[in-house]
């Protein structure tokens, strides 16, 4: 397979000196893996083993009323059941670490469980099959309450209330229940379209489905510490979640993580290490939480389903000149990470088309299916599925050839997009020519001779003025008072060229986020810019041919003139909480010994 | 819980380890002889990470009754190398690149080498056939039957 | 938990109470997702049960004739080809013929092609019953099935065909299997069997009724195709719905009739 690095479009992008990017190297823990001597987390042996599993719920709604585990508990070889009142802090969100959601989910549920195979009680036993027959041994008294499994019935009116953290069942982008995007006004180009197109577009749930199951064994080790060997694909996160969930200072925790049998996203949910910590701090002895398949199926988070409406306004030519979305992504019962498929989905819109209207209202929605969280582009696959779909139902409607009319609205370098960010090293038109060609495809001698550097113009470049509405605030909506999911008219105006803020302007969430110059290593452009101004960059109007590359393309040394300032000799900061213990410096997490690596 | 002794050859070496009731061989292999090369993914026999060889047959082990395997000559793929000599295929998997994560690279290894044992010469689709019990979630199938038809031609003294 | 008794002969193990295990590719399934509810296992290691043996124009495959014996065994070269489909290599090196006559939706697909060719159980008390009744009252069977007895087939009198969502392997959707006897291109009679199109495999008999002596071509296996779900109870699992299932039975089983690919 031959890999062809278009340096017209690219020049950039990669340097032609690198002596291992591009070329082919054996991958250096490929010979571990053929020998067998890789060691996955559940390759660390450890004598005295104890195994624990979990009793789930069958209903996707449900109270618990009472559970009797006193036939478990006569079972020889039970050595613990663990309760919810055993999580010292049964509380936890995972992107609170970086301060993004509500606390909205326990690791063992009480009373109320949201969704099918839902945790309420774990077995700790001397062997597996011993947990297994316990797990089976207890017995649940449910109360089952209605339940809601489709997004859009979830925020209705009426709608059983799914996650109390959320009362509108939508994950809060204040001040609204959903994410808005607005650039130019659809509602005035759709009047003046020759073409309205609109179609709704649907994916399920995906399981990752690694072929390793998610998994972690804990065991009691030296100096009051526990070690805890994971498959997770975020160490950190897993060990600061298990930290804040067990109110252990992370100083005690010594996870051993880096080799995962697959992940695809599917774990970073950070669920098994801090059960099997909590069964070796219970029972002093080692534990090994491990789902197996069906569980990995039913309750390891998928990637969510989508549903997207799209609706353009279209030209008799095949100019896109409006196009708006509602979108829903399904987070199932709980947050994980579905609040960042939010914001993510949206930075994806329109799609790589350069639109000079667009609009769209995109949801977060809890329902009482299982919590869904990372896969492979989450946010983005769901979205770029129906707009393709979408691309081609314009292309019937009109009467264009699709790749055609994909070369027709494509991003030029130097178009405005709908983030009011300049688009630049575009190559849609160019992956739709080598596209065509090797299909077969037929395409005009204007489409052949099309190009991503050419074409943008004062027109293309610029930010229109823009239509805004403030429909959907928290809580109107299920309140009945908001008509509708689709983006409003708009009913005030911002006058066109107002640019976004700059990345530096906008003021950070938590201490945590700063950018500090003595922990990412080099300087900040833009740093000292004061935080409020927004600080506007002239577009350049026309992108000329080459067009110009930024100037940061040429690689500039560390910043030797601004050395590492000494940390300060300051006064630790006093812990509000245990597991603050092992932090020693202001700005870091506080669920975390070191600083926090993405 | 009373376990039973059990003998059985592990890579040409005689093993002994006790088994619990009803326990099957992959967890014998695993904790019993301390064998980690063959792996979990689903205990139903749909994923193949488990595969050993008995007898010279590719086997599941997670479905094999571990007293069952008593007696008989067991193969793994922490047995598949010659001391520090790789096997052919080892080689082929390592420079093909035909593992990612690596999970389900010992059960591919064992089919194929229970496959070149019979069929030396084998073609593509009867490669496709032998690793159709075992699943790869990398989406490494191409690079993983290359690798099997290149170390088939290298044992036969072809060129791939 | 689960307690493993193992017998040297099928008359040892007689009196013994438990699941008997064939290949324990479904069964020891059980013993790791559920064990409490696996309490005995018995294993029956009698070298009869392992055994192909030719009478007349019979052919008695042993119980635990793995799928990959059938698959070798010259005798049994009409269901090779559905052997094959069953599983990769490893699987079939330990699934077993009486095995996958226990084996519920939507496995068992062995039993289809069995069942398209007039098989019969015996038990090791020497009960003889056909596959057809065995199927009907499997639920609730006792004893030891110790042989499968079937007709002598040619290949070219049994077709099979397995519809599953992933290529090469995996469940069936259905599995559809048919006896022709006849002359090339005509069927004087067939026995049709689907397999995953309800709680056990079942046969077609309203297709059976209408492929009598009818040209095998598209237009003459119409009314057969038409009519094969008549006798068939499809139901919703996660590989298709019940409707999907009943929607493309007629044109798979046209396809298996005629060879079509």
């Amino acid at each position: 397979m031959s890999v062809e690095f278009r340096k017209d479009l690219f020049a950039d992008e990669r340097r032609d000196d690198l002596n291992e990017i591009g070329k082919p190297h054996t991958r250096q823990d490929i010979e571990g893996h053929v020998t067998g001597r890789t060691a996955y987390y559940d390759d660390h042996l450890f004598d005295g083993l104890l195994h624990m599993r979990c009793v789930r719920s069958p209903h996707h709604h449900a109270r618990v009323r009472s559970v009797d585990a006193s036939a478990a508990e006569a079972l020889p070889g039970v050595r613990r059941v663990v309760r919810p009142s055993d999580v010292p802090h049964n509380i936890n969100t995972l992107l609170s670490l970086i301060g993004f959601g509500e606390d909205d989910e326990q690791l063992l549920s009480d009373p109320i469980v949201r969704y099918r195979g839902e945790p309420v009680l774990a077995i700790i036993a001397e062997t597996e099959a011993i947990a297994r027959a316990a797990c089976a041994a207890v017995r649940v008294d449910w109360e089952v309450l209605p339940h809601v499994l489709d997004p859009e019935e979830a925020i209705a009116p009426g709608a059983p209330s799914v996650n109390p953290a959320y009362s509108d069942n939508s994950f809060t982008y204040e001040p609204y229940d959903h994410v808005k995007l607005r650039f130019g006004d659809v509602t005035a180009a759709f009047a003046q379209a020759d073409h309205l197109i609109e179609a709704e577009y649907e994916m399920s749930p995906i399981e990752q489905a690694p072929i390793e199951t998610c998994g972690a064994i804990a065991a009691p080790e030296t100096a009051d510490r526990f070690v805890c060997h994971t498959g997770t694909q975020a160490l950190f996160f897993s060990l600061g979640t298990t930290a804040k969930l067990l109110d252990l200072p992370s100083s005690r925790l010594h996870f051993i993580g880096g080799t995962v049998g697959g992940g695809f996203g599917g774990k970073v949910d950070s669920i098994t290490e801090p059960m099997a910590v909590l069964g070796a701090v219970l029972t002093g002895r080692p534990v090994k939480f491990q789902w197996d398949r069906p569980e990995e199926m039913q309750v390891g988070a998928p990637r969510g389903a989508e549903r997207w409406r799209i609706k353009d306004g279209v030209m008799a030519d095949g100019r896109i000149i409006a196009r708006e979305f509602t979108g829903f992504f399904d987070a199932g019962a709980y947050t994980r990470l579905s609040s960042y498929a939010g914001h993510k989905g949206t930075g994806h819109l329109p799609g790589p088309y350069t639109i000079p209207n667009v609009a769209s209202n995109v949801f977060c929605v809890f329902t009482n299916r299982t919590p869904a969280t990372a896969m492979r582009g989450f946010g983005i696959t769901g979205v770029d599925f129906a707009i393709e779909c979408h691309m081609d139902r314009v292309a019937e409607a009109t009467g264009l050839d699709p790749i055609s009319l994909r070369i027709l609205n494509s991003y030029r370098d130097g178009d405005m997009k709908a983030h009011r960010r300049v688009a630049k090293n575009c190559a849609l038109v160019e992956c739709c020519q080598v596209a065509a060609d090797k299909a077969g495809w037929t395409l005009s001698a204007q489409d052949k001779a099309a190009s991503s550097l050419a074409g943008s113009d004062a027109q293309r470049a610029a930010i229109p003025e823009t239509a805004l509405d403030e429909e959907g605030r928290v809580g109107a909506r299920k309140e009945g008072r908001v008509a509708s999911t689709a983006p409003a008219p708009g009913t005030k105006r911002l006058v066109a060229g107002t640019h976004g803020r700059t990345m530096e302007a906008v003021s950070v969430q938590r201490p945590d986020m700063e950018i500090l110059a003595e922990r990412i290593g080099h300087a900040i452009p833009g740093a000292t810019s004061a935080p409020a101004a927004a600080a506007p960059v002239a577009a350049s109007p026309v992108a000329p041919s080459p067009p110009a590359r930024p100037a940061a393309a040429t690689p500039t040394p560390p910043a030797a003139a601004q050395p590492t300032p000494p940390v300060p000799p300051s006064a630790p900061p006093s812990p509000p909480k245990p597991f603050d213990r092992g932090v020693r410096r202001p700005g870091v997490s506080q669920f975390l010994s070191g600083s926090r690596r993405r | 819980m009373p376990k039973k002794p059990m003998s059985f050859t592990l890579n040409d070496a005689e093993t002994g380890v006790f088994v619990e009731e009803g326990q099957n061989l992959l967890e014998a292999l695993r904790r019993g002889a301390g064998d980690l090369s063959p792996k979990f993914g689903c205990g139903q026999g749909t994923c193949g990470a488990c595969t050993v060889l008995i007898d010279g047959a590719p086997h599941l082990s997670c479905l094999t009754l571990a007293e069952a395997a008593a007696s008989r000559r067991v193969e793994t793929t922490g047995g598949l190398a010659a001391g520090p000599e790789l096997h052919p295929l080892q080689t082929a998997f390592m420079e093909g690149f035909a593992a990612q994560c690596g999970f389900c690279t010992g059960g591919m290894l064992m089919v194929a080498k229970a496959l070149l044992a019979e069929n030396p010469r084998p073609t593509r689709e009867e490669v496709i056939e032998a690793i159709s019990g075992n699943l790869c979630r990398c989406t490494g199938y191409g690079p993983i039957v290359d690798a099997i038809l290149t170390a088939a031609a290298r044992m036969q003294g072809r060129a791939a | 938990m689960t307690t493993v008794q193992t017998f040297a002969s099928l008359a040892e193990a007689s009196a013994a109470q438990g699941a008997i295990m064939g290949g324990g590719t479904l069964l020891m399934r059980q013993v790791n997702e559920a064990p409490h509810t696996v309490p005995g296992l018995i294993r029956i290691t009698d070298p009869g049960l392992s055994r192909v043996s030719a009478s007349g124009d019979r052919i008695e495959i042993g119980a635990g004739v793995t799928m990959r014996q059938v698959m070798d065994h010259p005798d049994l070269a009409a269901f090779a080809p559905v052997a094959r489909a069953i599983g990769g290599p490893a699987l079939r090196n330990m699934a077993t013929v009486g095995g996958n006559l226990f084996a519920p939706h939507p496995y068992g697909d062995f039993t289809v092609g069995l069942l398209a060719a007039g098989a019969q159980v015996v038990w090791a008390d020497g009960r003889r019953e056909e596959l057809e009744d065995f199927l009907r009252g499997r639920v609730s069977a006792q004893g030891i099935l110790a042989t499968v007895s079937v007709v002598r087939t040619r290949p070219e009198q049994l077709r099979f065909r397995k519809v599953s969502r992933t290529r090469p392997k995996g469940v069936s959707v259905m599995s559809i299997a048919a006896r022709l006897d006849g002359t090339g291109s005509s069927a004087s009679s067939a026995r049709i069997a689907f397999g995953a199109m309800g709680p056990t495999p079942l046969r077609a008999r309203a297709a059976e009724v209408a492929l009598q002596g009818v040209r095998l071509d598209t237009d003459g296996v119409g009314p057969a195709c038409a009519a094969c779900l008549e006798d068939l109870s499809p139901a919703d699992d996660a590989l298709a719905s019940a409707w999907y299932r009943a929607q493309v039975a007629p044109i798979y089983l046209r396809r298996c009739l005629l060879g079509e690919s």
